[in-house]
């Protein structure tokens, strides 16, 4: 490689210097708040299983995630598109689904008499909403309004880390900061004054499996158990991409060798000047080129074939 | 009987056209993002009559029925995640195939690129009326936002707003007219494809040397359209993988929050693709300037084959012309992310910056 001219080196190294002055303010710009309102904790990254590739839900850990969610979060929080049809196969079976939808009841109707009644839940019934409006929802939660949960996860910037980080970040306000009665302190929630009291505690529930159950695997299962709602598809998905990939892997490269096959005739095209061989001379001297019928005999002399044979 | 066909009927002579096409023998892989885009939008079509088929254009029913599709339709959720990325996939082309056209000076078939950046606009009108459809938080304020600019005209202004959307706010009547443009507009989509096609096989396309086209030509089939397949390949693993894997990765958490006009986002943004455009109304001080300024951010596409006749025609042999393009495209992707900030220092003089260089790039290129 031929060495660069004095101008390239001072080119490239204003090129590099540039470059990287800019990536470095960029990266500072975007990981630091600018201003001291921006001071809200970001939650960690963890590492979910079903986050990764080719990662999938924990069936055990969804099961455990649907019980705290019924014994601890129901109270107040709302899962409106989730059918009780839709655990069946996931974390339960078709029986013990059908007998979790039986426990709650269902108001139907109207009957033949005009009359709405309860009957026992089905599978093909949502699960059922514990305030019949926003109205009430507020009214029982002192002004706040506890979120439908269906899609959470992907409604709040963070997913799960910002979830699980919030249900186990509840702590002791720090000194000056103004929190409201009927409050409570969470660095994670934006202002950190959040309505929801601490809803985990250790030992709060037992899980039938065995598992132990502090703060941390209570809000590790529901936080799964929620991602879950918002992408119930997600382990088929992953399946369906393992197939795709692996279709592509091949068409990928087939194709790539048929166009190559194709090609291979005009790319390796030669294309090259043969001089013309002389032509034989008559007595005088004089050459003769024969053409094509129609076109006049050309007649080359000494002079003219010199230059042909130049050019 | 086949060649019959081909050289008789009407259908056959248009397939045969094509088929036939004479192309320039040394084009790149560059020149198939056009392809691609013709497959983006057969993609959108196809995948956007199956959602069409549940989706109810009503504020109340809306989101609704956006959450009935991905979790009650059979394969709804892959219907609706092709829809919503292949729009990304759609502009990923798009300003690559402008990109190309810019760098080897492809606006000098005028025919076919006032036609073009025609489509380009559609393009985008099309994806931001589709982009409200969902109804959630982004969507109804980014139509709150997009619709207010249009008070900046003069005289006429709220009373444009007002008409547009069919009462004094974003509303059910909104809604129900964005749906059917969002129907409608594809189909002048293909309309004006097939004018720019028609446009591009009067010309014949441009070359990496920006030498005369018609010197070393090949048949479109099978020597392209193969080339063409390997790019089709490569976007299908692209968009396969994004919906597959990560189908959410550029939606925004705000937009599965149903439309709340009580309720406003911290922080309102367009989808990644018109940030720039965004970036570029908010660094101008006044309503008007800044709209004037978005719109001429595209619509300056348009002044190019006036403004821009350069001595050679492909960038690579013009110095200035390759440095100003790879600035202009800098500029794009630095507009980009200004434009998913929030509007305050050092953000905003960035993109100050960013939005006059943005345009002067464009009369350094058009001086020889």
């Amino acid at each position: 490689m031929a060495a660069w001219s004095p101008f390239k080196k001072i080119a490239a190294s204003l090129f590099g210097v540039t470059g990287a002055t800019a990536a470095f303010t960029v990266y500072n710009l975007e990981k630091r708040p600018l201003k001291a309102a921006e001071l809200l904790l970001h939650p960690p990254a963890y590492e979910w299983a079903h986050n990764k590739v080719f990662g999938s839900f924990d069936a055990a850990s969804l099961r455990r995630g649907y019980l705290v969610y019924k014994n601890v979060c129901k109270q107040c929080h709302s899962i409106k598109y989730l059918a009780f049809r839709e655990m069946v196969g996931v974390f339960m079976t078709e029986e013990e689904a059908k007998a979790e939808a039986a426990e709650v009841d269902i108001v139907d109707g109207p009957d033949d008499t005009g009359e709405m009644f309860e009957r026992p839940g089905k599978l093909s019934d949502k699960l059922p909403m514990p305030y019949r409006n926003d109205e009430e929802a507020r009214f029982a939660n002192n002004g706040a309004l506890p979120p439908d949960l269906s899609y959470i996860v992907l409604a709040r910037h963070g997913g799960e880390d910002y979830v699980f980080s919030l249900l186990t970040g509840y702590c002791d306000p720090p000194e000056g900061f103004d929190l409201k009665d009927g409050l409570h302190y969470n660095p994670y929630f934006a202002g950190g004054a959040i309505g929801m009291a601490q809803a985990l505690f250790p030992g709060i529930y037992e899980y039938a499996d065995g598992t132990p159950a502090p703060v941390s695997q209570l809000a590790k299962d529901v936080t799964e158990f929620l991602a879950w709602i918002a992408q119930p598809e997600l382990n088929t998905r992953k399946e369906m991409a393992i197939k795709f990939l692996m279709v592509m892997t091949f068409l990928l490269p087939s194709v790539y060798y048929w166009k190559r096959f194709k090609w291979a005739p005009i790319k390796n095209l030669k294309i090259e000047f043969r001089p013309p061989k002389p032509p034989a001379r008559d007595q005088t001297g004089t050459a003769t080129l024969k053409f094509r019928k129609g076109i006049p005999k050309l007649r080359l002399t000494d002079q003219i074939y010199k230059t042909l044979q130049t050019e | 009987m086949k060649n019959q066909m081909m050289k008789h009927n009407p259908m056959g002579k248009m397939a045969n056209s094509l088929i036939q096409l004479a192309c320039p023998k040394n084009i790149s892989a560059l020149w198939s993002f056009g392809s691609l885009l013709g497959l983006c939008l057969i993609t959108q079509i196809l995948t956007g009559i199956f959602l069409a088929m549940f989706y109810i254009p009503n504020i109340y029913q809306a989101f609704d029925s956006a959450i009935y599709i991905s979790r009650d339709v059979n394969f709804g959720w892959l219907i609706r995640s092709i829809h919503a990325n292949s729009a990304s996939m759609f502009f990923i082309c798009i300003y690559t195939h402008t990109g190309r056209g810019i760098y080897y000076s492809s606006h000098q078939m005028k025919e076919t690129w006032m036609v073009g950046v025609t489509l380009l606009l559609i393009t985008i009108l099309t994806a931001f009326l589709g982009y409200v459809l969902p109804w959630g938080q982004m969507s109804f304020w980014a139509a709150t936002v997009i619709t207010n600019l249009l008070s900046a005209i003069p005289y006429l202004g709220s009373t444009i707003v007002n008409w547009i959307w069919g009462g004094f706010s974003v509303s059910n009547a909104t809604l129900t007219r964005f749906y059917a443009l969002h129907f409608l507009f594809p189909f002048l989509i293909s309309a004006l494809s097939l004018m720019h096609i028609i446009f591009l096989h009067q010309s014949g396309s441009s070359n990496p040397l920006g030498l005369n086209s018609n010197n070393e030509t090949m048949k479109f089939h099978i020597y392209f359209s193969a080339k063409d397949l390997i790019g089709v390949i490569l976007l299908w693993i692209m968009l396969g993988s994004v919906v597959l894997l990560k189908p959410n990765l550029l939606i925004d958490p705000e937009n599965f929050i149903p439309a709340n006009p009580l309720v406003t986002p911290t922080h309102i943004q367009p989808e990644w693709y018109f940030l720039p455009m965004y970036a570029i109304l908010r660094s101008i001080p006044n309503k008007l300037g800044g709209v004037l300024a978005l719109i001429m951010s595209i619509a300056i596409l348009y002044f190019l084959p006036m403004m821009n006749k350069p001595i050679t025609k492909s960038a690579s042999m013009n110095p200035k012309n390759k440095i100003a393009f790879w600035l202009l495209v800098t500029n794009f992707i630095v507009l980009m992310w200004i434009g998913s900030k929030p509007v305050e220092s050092p953000f905003e003089e960035i993109g100050q910056i960013m939005t006059v260089t943005y345009f002067s790039i464009y009369m350094i290129m058009s001086k020889n």
